[in-house]
């Protein structure tokens, strides 16, 4: 390594063994633990999601009994929250990709971040535990709600006590993004020459860090009533459950930002680099994922409309929520307009980004709808919300994440997966996914309530059509990921950059090198996503 | 690994900056994971008025006086201790962290036996007396082992980050041109002494 033209070999040869793994200090090696750690997470958060359709395939409890049920969807939803979406996008493609697209070799603290992993590995491992433990995982959804998380005789504590552990890990994430954006920029990379997922990120970092505590502490408290019989929420002995929803709310509504920004600034990358365009309206991103954070802070009251609240409070919980639709829609129509005159190629994650479009405005728009004090009378607690909550968060943040793992693929691994294959798989997911959950919004309307094994027979042929749409989901995602797993191994080897993009990563070779650049990336004059050839040059 | 080409912006380089505002961020979610104490504490307050009146007799204001001025006390000698190192004065700054370390401790034990005498009158959650308590005044009682138990914790958490600190200056890696550490350490404490300077008054002042 004398030779100092000679290039590093790449971070996936560099050291061999378990080891250099699970205690590895590169970035790009912790958010690979990441994505082996949250897919795994994924695969059974999706097989528990399958068996309650299966069980919702027909009326009547024949396939688990309603104890079972409950706790199945307890256990499908603090998976899929605490295990996959949450550090999904930030914490997989987040490590991989921050530090390369700022143009420097780290995180600012590498140790952390791999504390991080570690604390993820320990809350999953206290969250699983429960299956084995004590009287079986819990039963209460996961919000937890007092008084009955109080009462109930599974095994809340330990449930409770793992979202406290990984709330931990998603605040040292965050923490190390944030200092990451602020000391490690390139030189001569402002803040308003970072590529869009960099802003992205530094607003979930934001949200991470100042939201997550309030949980930690909420859920302590819980373990603690349930311990000593304390009354703080379980009303029966005086608590105050509203104190409980309020306190759980200030995090978990902000976390759904956590879910969601990440997700946005996939698509602010992937749309500039398939249109060949600079982005339309880059500070309006830019700041409107600040602006979503910011205001998605005072907006957790509306998912209290129904629980006692003043009319004051409910109001202003209403027309906050709907602000939050101002940034969110300045981010649709500028995505729009990049691709508007592009020259567009329709590549699979240009696939995924545009169907996240699509979900998106569906789950948004319905998510205004939950919003709307009197609509949300009527719809609250219905399968309405189950819809809403999953257009936004499969149909949002899951299809970002697949169409990331297709878009920076051939950088992490230096392969290509088939693209065709790749397309059917998108087609499958694409109708599986609508035939799943738009039939719960119609559902939520007709009235049937969230969290039942069973429904009124009424409402047996608009759930039949969901389950079938689960079967094809499903089979759409074994697909994509057969297809990336061939990839992975069969793959043909790939160019540095086969998509033509031009943020920093695509300057450096697939997969990179440990210290991810051999001579120093040169920044795009202009902004980041300066095409040279852009038809307009707008900008 | 020797590698050939380093950035100028690399990771792994020392950076006093970035583990400056990493300390402070970091205390930013310390104070939010007391935030939601405070919050419950404000609204059972406010719920019960006088059920937390009556229970706060029940603490001795002698002894969180003493141990607010032991507190204060060490926040002093930290903030001495690291000006002694900047001027070059590690022999200085060790002695003011034992200092601290030793006001840490007389913290504890005044604690220790306040503690065990609420526990001895019957006063922990649970035990005899609690239980026949008010149910304002048992919240009183589980906010103050609970709050005052966290703050306690994070007392013996800084102790332990401050030994390991005087360690490094002992060993030189701390020192006049690189002291970021210290100082984070001493930005901790005084994290620690903040939210004791609003228990304080919470639990034993207010009538």
């Amino acid at each position: 390594m004398t030779d100092s033209s000679m290039s590093q070999p790449s971070y996936l040869n560099i050291k061999k063994g378990l080891f250099s793994w699970i205690f590895t200090l590169d970035h790009k090696r912790i958010g690979l633990l990441y994505l082996y750690s949250v897919g795994a997470f994924f695969l059974v958060g999706a097989a528990l999601g399958v068996l309650m359709r299966l069980e919702l395939l027909n009326p009547g409890g024949d396939l688990i009994e309603a104890q079972t049920y409950n706790q199945v969807f307890t256990l499908h939803g603090v998976i899929m929250i605490f295990l996959f979406i949450i550090p999904s996008i930030p914490a997989v493609f987040g490590n991989f990709f921050l530090p390369i697209m700022l143009g420097t070799d780290d995180v600012a603290f590498p140790r952390l971040n791999l504390m991080s992993w570690w604390l993820y590995v320990i809350g999953a491992l206290f969250a699983l535990s429960t299956l084995v433990f004590g009287d079986g995982p819990a039963d209460t959804g996961w919000t937890f709600y007092a008084p009955y998380s109080v009462k109930t005789g599974t095994n809340v504590s330990m449930s409770v006590l793992a979202a406290f552990i990984l709330g931990f890990s998603s605040i040292l994430t965050g923490l190390n993004f944030i200092v990451t954006i602020h000391r490690l920029r390139a030189p001569g990379m402002g803040f308003n020459q970072m590529p869009l997922f960099s802003w992205a990120l530094y607003a979930t970092s934001w949200i991470q860090l100042l939201a997550t505590p309030i949980i930690g502490i909420t859920l302590l408290m819980i373990v603690a009533e349930r311990m000593l019989g304390i009354g703080l929420f379980d009303p029966s002995i005086g608590g105050d459950p509203i104190l409980y929803q309020h306190l759980f709310w200030i995090y978990s509504h902000p976390a759904v930002y956590i879910m969601a920004l990440p997700a946005m600034g996939i698509v602010s990358e992937i749309i500039p680099t398939f249109a060949q365009r600079t982005i339309f309206g880059y500070k309006a991103i830019a700041y409107s994922s600040m602006a979503i954070a910011f205001v998605g802070y005072f907006v957790w009251g509306h998912h209290m409309f129904t629980s006692g609240m003043s009319g004051p409070a409910a109001y202003i919980f209403s027309i906050l929520t709907f602000f939050v639709a101002i940034p969110t829609s300045i981010k649709v129509f500028n995505w729009l307009a990049t691709m508007y005159k592009g020259s567009i190629s329709i590549e699979v994650p240009l696939l995924y980004a545009v169907g996240f479009i699509f979900n998106f405005l569906i789950g948004g728009l319905t998510g205004l709808v939950n919003g709307a004090l009197a609509a949300d009378v009527h719809l609250h607690d219905t399968y309405f919300v189950v819809g809403h909550f999953h257009y936004v968060m499969f149909g949002g943040t899951g299809f970002a994440f697949f169409g990331a793992l297709h878009y920076w693929f051939p950088k992490i691994w230096g392969k290509m997966y088939n693209k065709l294959v790749a397309n059917v798989a998108f087609a499958i997911i694409f109708i599986g996914f609508n035939t799943l959950y738009f039939p719960m919004l119609i559902l939520g309307i007709m009235g049937m309530p969230r969290r039942y094994y069973d429904y009124l027979p009424e409402f047996h042929s608009l759930n039949q059509i969901s389950t079938y749409g689960s079967w094809i989901l499903v089979s759409g995602l074994l697909l994509m990921i057969y297809n990336l797993i061939r990839g992975y191994f069969n793959g043909t080897k790939t160019t540095d950059n086969p998509w033509n993009g031009i943020t920093l990563e695509w300057q450096t070779k697939s997969p990179p090198p440990l210290h991810n650049f051999d001579k120093a990336p040169e920044l795009v004059k202009g902004g980041p996503y300066n095409y040279p050839n852009a038809i307009d040059g707008s900008h | 690994m020797e590698h050939s080409f380093v950035l100028p912006n690399s990771g792994h380089n020392y950076d006093a900056k970035a583990s400056k505002l990493g300390m402070w961020l970091f205390l930013y979610t310390e104070l939010l994971l007391f935030g939601g104490l405070f919050i419950v504490y404000m609204v059972y307050r406010s719920l019960n008025p006088d059920a937390f009146l009556i229970a706060s007799f029940n603490l001795n204001v002698w002894m969180g006086t003493i141990n607010t001025v032991v507190l204060l006390t060490s926040s002093m000698t930290i903030a001495m201790s690291i000006t002694a190192v900047q001027l070059g004065n590690s022999k200085l700054s060790l002695q003011l962290l034992l200092l601290t370390v030793l006001a840490a401790v007389v913290f504890l034990v005044i604690k220790y036996f306040e503690w065990g005498a609420k526990i001895e009158h019957g006063l922990w959650p649970g035990m005899d007396h609690f239980i026949s308590l008010s149910h304002g005044e048992q919240l009183y009682f589980f906010l103050y082992f609970f709050m005052t138990g966290l703050h306690g914790l994070h007392v013996i958490v800084g102790m332990i980050f401050i030994i390991v600190v005087m360690n490094k200056i002992k060993k030189g890696s701390i020192n006049k041109d690189k002291n970021q550490l210290l100082e984070n350490s001493g930005l901790y404490w005084h994290l620690v002494d903040l939210i004791w300077i609003y228990l304080f008054p919470l639990f034993y002042l207010i009538h």
